[in-house]
């Protein structure tokens, strides 16, 4: 791709960026939320045209103007919300559009037949056809996105944030799978946030900053400093920031809870100042520690105690009224309401503070919103601005602010930093170190190892819904913590 | 330059009042009678019933439901009204009382669509046909008349300063207390918040349970209060009173521009879109144009702005 440029309406999104893909390569495209980096893989894939510069393949132009042209040049396209029919079968899924037919009839046995040969090539051939897609679990689902990708006979391989919502073990699969097609000669282009999958996995990375191509590099030559450095435009002095608090009394104590079946028998206690992190696999049971903590999922036994007092919570109402406060993993579904201003989702869950007899009062809304964007950093031009225009990690602080208006003795967090870019993650770190400097009580799931241990001051290990251990951060490191999440509880 | 966001965002919103506008200057050309002080109030006492089942169908609406069941409250509530008056009780009593059965009916549909579970769509339908039986029982299948009380007579036909009708003053009173309420009040934030995200609502501690029942209630406390007007400009209560009223008000909230997917929308569009069935009714008519053919016009018109609507969108 070169010099390839476009705008929408005023904003120029791209501007004279060039990208090169070489088969057999694994190549990183990287970039903070908002730098193009799906503009311009949209581009090559069809679904947008470029206003200037072009595409060239094997030295020659080509002319994308839709998806189906972009298949037919052998560019596929590997969304990170995934394409699938979850109704249909998986064949269907592999075939839709173009189903093998006579006068309209499909030919099902056929179509089976060249399935099973499809999804044996990712190494996905315990898969049968007939499945329906929902069934499948996401790691299955995007593999049966890469058989289907392979039938293009693709030659270049588009994966937007592939590993975003699989387990370690589907991670290593999948790498596999990128390996094997990487050594067939397809040039695959990686788009992650994820700067150590990016290490090992790829060969080459190219770095976008406000719609303008930064660089490409070796891999090999270069680090995660020179890269972060590239894409942020200023060196990030501190991936994680520091926290120097002293711990307080014991705020949230946790005994022998079980939910309906997800979870039992779990037990914690986290101190005032002090952050637990709870890891683990996907489906191990740490949101549903939270869930049932705030009265999303029904707790079965065991006893909560906030302060030292019993605390029983049926309802997020019950939570939110003894102070606490959850920022769940799910945005978009669960955090705000995306049609609204950012003034609205701030003041959401402490309305009743800025109203007087059920009436609200704009000027001192007005002002606690201020407020609160400026002490965490919400760049938005204006508080009337729709939430959804923001960028992922200014969503994000949005979503902590509405917790915010009346300090929580305990916040829950669930991937607090999931799709937010390398600088909006830094900043998020921050918001909740000075939380904790406050004296809040911080519970925080995630699914990366590194920031669960440079963030927590203890980390609780999840596995198959059973605590496996709790570690000193300090002390501890990945091999222990995925150790623990994955050989299951010890006949202990 | 193009547009901004926003300014398209606000000229989508007026779209609607300019077409009223547009209506109402088109039709003073094409019939003199049409915008005479007397016919302009005769066009609003008209609108006034409609609008004000639509302001209330307007917060169904907002949390993404829809209260099929407005006809059939407003006939019960009607024909309760008749029964205790002509039972010797007095108006006003019979009057609260068809408001507040018209509440509680509203507020069952409410706890039907809050606690269990039930699509709006069923749960209102269900209740729509269960009362519109009720109001036939109650009234033994005829229309009750006979009402000797002046404040009822006073409530659809009297007039505020000789000049303004009484349901049109209603109507205007409700009018400003929906905006506040939507625009200013806790209740009203929560209602859009939980149209606008449900999940994000509940889980900001919004208790939508109780947020949904208050709604249902509401509409089916406005429905009754539209069914004492009418009893009163009729002098009777018919048990067959409403029925598809329920179709014009959701007509009005959708012209008005609120989102039937929830979350969106505001109650001075209602009102313009109420007034703008009302205004094509009453030109129509001024201009002789037969029944048959006014329904193919307001048909095209409902089609047309929604049309315009989603243009806009995309």
């Amino acid at each position: 791709m070169k010099g390839i440029c476009k705008s929408f309406g005023a904003v120029r999104v791209l501007d004279n960026v060039d990208f090169n893909i070489a088969g057999g390569e694994i190549h990183a495209l990287v970039g903070e939320n908002g730098a193009g980096k799906s503009t311009l893989m949209k581009i090559l894939s069809g679904a947008y045209a470029a206003d200037g510069g072009g595409i060239l393949i094997d030295g020659q132009p080509a002319a994308i103007h839709s998806t189906r042209e972009a298949e037919a040049l052998g560019i596929a396209i590997i969304h990170q919300e995934l394409n699938m029919i979850a109704q249909l079968s998986v064949m269907d899924n592999l075939f839709l559009g173009r189903e093998p037919n006579v006068f309209g009839v499909i030919k099902r046995g056929r179509m089976h037949d060249e399935a099973k040969g499809l999804l044996s090539k990712v190494g996905a051939s315990q898969v049968d056809p007939d499945r329906q897609a929902h069934s499948l679990s996401i790691g299955l689902q995007q593999l049966v996105e890469i058989a289907k990708a392979l039938s293009f006979n693709a030659r270049v391989l588009i994966m937007d944030e592939p590993t975003a919502s699989l387990t370690e073990r589907e991670i290593a699969t999948l790498f596999t799978i990128m390996r094997d097609l990487k050594s067939r000669g397809v040039g695959i282009v990686y788009v992650s946030h994820r700067m150590e999958e990016l290490f090992s996995i790829c060969d080459k990375v190219s770095v976008l900053r406000d719609g303008h191509f930064v660089g490409e590099r070796d891999v090999a030559q270069t680090n995660f400093n020179e890269i972060v450095q590239m894409m942020v435009g200023r060196e990030l002095k501190e991936r994680f920031p520091k926290r120097t608090v002293s711990l307080g009394p014991v705020r949230l104590k946790v005994e022998d809870l079980s939910d309906e079946g997800h979870i039992s028998h779990i037990d914690f206690e986290v101190r005032a100042g002090e952050v637990l992190g709870i890891a683990g696999l996907i489906g191990a049971g740490r949101s549903r520690i939270l869930n049932t903590l705030f009265g999303l999922d029904r707790q079965v036994s065991g006893r909560v105690l906030l302060e030292g007092k019993r605390l029983s919570v049926k309802r997020p109402i019950d939570a939110i009224a003894a102070g606490i406060g959850y920022v769940t993993e799910d945005r978009k579904g669960q955090g705000l309401v995306l049609d609204w201003s950012v003034r609205e989702n701030t003041t959401l869950v402490h309305l009743a503070k800025y109203s007087r007899f059920g009436i609200v009062n704009r000027r001192a809304e007005d002002a606690a919103v201020k407020e609160l964007m400026e002490e965490l950093h919400v760049r938005a031009r204006d508080a009337e601005l729709e939430v959804k225009s923001l960028s992922g990690g200014n969503e994000q602080k949005v979503v902590f602010a509405k917790w915010l208006a009346r300090p929580p003795k305990v916040l829950l967090l669930d991937e607090p930093t999931r799709g937010v870019d390398v600088g909006g993650k830094a900043e998020i770190y921050q918001i909740i170190n000075h939380l904790a400097a406050a004296g809040t009580a911080i519970v925080m799931v995630s699914s990366e190892l590194p920031e669960v241990l440079a963030m927590s001051d203890r980390i609780l290990v999840m596995s198959e819904g059973r605590q496996a251990a709790i570690f000193d951060a300090k002390t501890a490191n990945q091999e222990q913590l995925m150790t623990a999440a994955t050989r299951g509880v010890r006949a202990a | 330059m193009s547009m901004t966001a926003q300014h398209k965002a606000a000229l989508q919103r007026l779209g609607p009042l300019l077409a009223l506008v547009a209506v109402c200057i088109a039709l003073a050309f094409m019939s003199p009678d049409f915008l005479t002080v007397s016919n302009s109030f005769d066009v609003m006492r008209q609108v006034s019933i409609n609008a004000v089942i639509a302001f209330g169908m307007t917060l169904s609406i907002l949390l993404g439901g829809i209260d099929l069941s407005v006809g059939s409250i407003l006939a019960v509530s009607s024909v309760l009204a008749a029964m205790m008056m002509t039972g010797g009780h007095g108006a006003v009593l019979a009057v609260a009382v068809a408001i507040l059965a018209g509440a509680a009916m509203g507020s069952l549909n409410g706890v039907v669509i809050a606690k269990g579970k039930v699509a709006p769509f069923i749960a209102t339908l269900g209740m729509m046909t269960l009362l519109r039986g009720l109001a036939l029982v109650f009234a033994n299948g005829s229309p009750i008349s006979g009402f000797s009380s002046n404040f009822f007579a006073t409530l659809g036909d009297g007039y505020v300063a000789r000049l303004i009708p009484v349901p049109v003053v209603l109507m205007l009173v409700m009018f400003a207390v929906f905006w506040f309420v939507l625009g200013r009040t806790v209740f009203g934030r929560h209602v859009y918040a939980t149209g606008g995200n449900a999940e994000a609502a509940k889980l900001s501690g919004v208790n939508i349970d109780r947020v949904q029942i208050l709604v249902y209630t509401v509409s089916g406390a406005m429905a009754a209060l539209a069914g004492v007007i009418l009893t009163s400009r009729l002098d009777s209560a018919q048990p067959t009173a409403g029925a598809g009223y329920e179709l014009d008000a959701i007509t009005a909230v959708v012209l008005g521009g609120t989102s039937l997917a929830g979350g969106r929308g505001w109650i001075f569009g209602t009102l313009v879109g109420a007034l703008l069935i009302g205004v094509l009714n009453n030109g129509l008519n001024l201009m002789g144009v037969s029944a048959f053919y006014q329904q193919v016009v307001k048909g095209s018109v409902i089609l047309l702005a929604v049309l315009l609507d989603r243009g806009g969108k995309s």
